[in-house]
């Protein structure tokens, strides 16, 4: 059953990190859905985890599902390493550093602002 | 956005996620590793595959089922940053930084050999 919901979570969450790219960002040199929708999820998990999750009681299957499965599968690592191999590729070697640095760190600062979120 | 991209999407998702969770709940638990060695596993795995497919330049739907959908759930960049703020929050300086290198610097290895096998 748990697999079951984690599997239709991940589908609806690579769904939708699949929309968000179609809708709003379509032809970008610079891997701006993928960056947008980490980050989103960074925020999004810190906050269910620590905060959300722990003022609602709601079952471990369900949070499994919506952190694991939803979360996990919106936000993805796979497409930022080879988007950062194929800026190489092509040349575009800054805009790959700095992509890089900017998912690193402001993955980190959006995941720590969800975390502080819980202190409240 | 045609319904059958979704579609595809969302049924990689699916399997994706399933496969995440499998793989990081069996590796997360051997406590013997001091990083999240699950995560990582998926994430470098994902990021060879990936790079295998978009260097092969692979058919549109392929792309949608197996990158887009699978690999995108199957890797995951929420997770990664929620481990490295606990990190942080914990003080563990060394872990973080080890885990860093492995996950980027790895990560961004294993999609370019991907990436060469997949155009060769």
């Amino acid at each position: 059953m748990i697999y079951f919901l984690v599997g239709t979570a991940g589908a609806i969450g690579a769904v939708l990190r699949y929309a968000v790219g179609i809708l709003f960002f379509t032809n970008s040199s610079f891997p701006i859905t993928t960056l947008i929708v980490n980050l989103i999820g960074c925020f999004l998990l810190a906050w269910f985890t620590t905060s959300l999750f722990k003022r609602f009681s709601f079952s471990p299957m369900i949070r499994t599902a919506v952190s694991t499965g939803f979360v996990g599968s919106f936000t993805t690592f796979s497409a930022v390493s080879v988007e950062t191999v194929t800026m190489f590729q092509s040349g575009n070697v800054l805009l790959a550093v700095l992509y890089v640095f900017i998912s690193f760190s402001g993955g980190l600062l959006m995941s720590s602002l969800g975390f502080q979120r819980s202190r409240e | 956005m045609a319904i059958t991209n979704l579609l595809l999407v969302g049924i990689g998702g699916f399997f994706g996620a399933i496969a995440r969770f499998s793989i990081s709940k069996y590796l997360n638990n051997k406590t013997k590793y001091p990083i999240p060695i699950g995560t990582l596993t998926v994430n470098l795995l994902g990021s060879f595959l990936l790079g295998i497919l978009i260097g092969a330049k692979a058919d549109v739907m392929f792309v949608l089922l197996f990158g887009t959908g699978f690999m995108g759930a199957f890797t995951t960049f929420s997770t990664l940053k929620f481990e490295m703020t606990e990190m942080y929050v914990h003080k563990n300086k060394r872990k973080l930084l080890l885990y860093t290198a492995l996950t980027y610097g790895l990560g961004i290895i294993f999609a370019y050999f991907g990436y060469l096998i997949g155009s060769y």
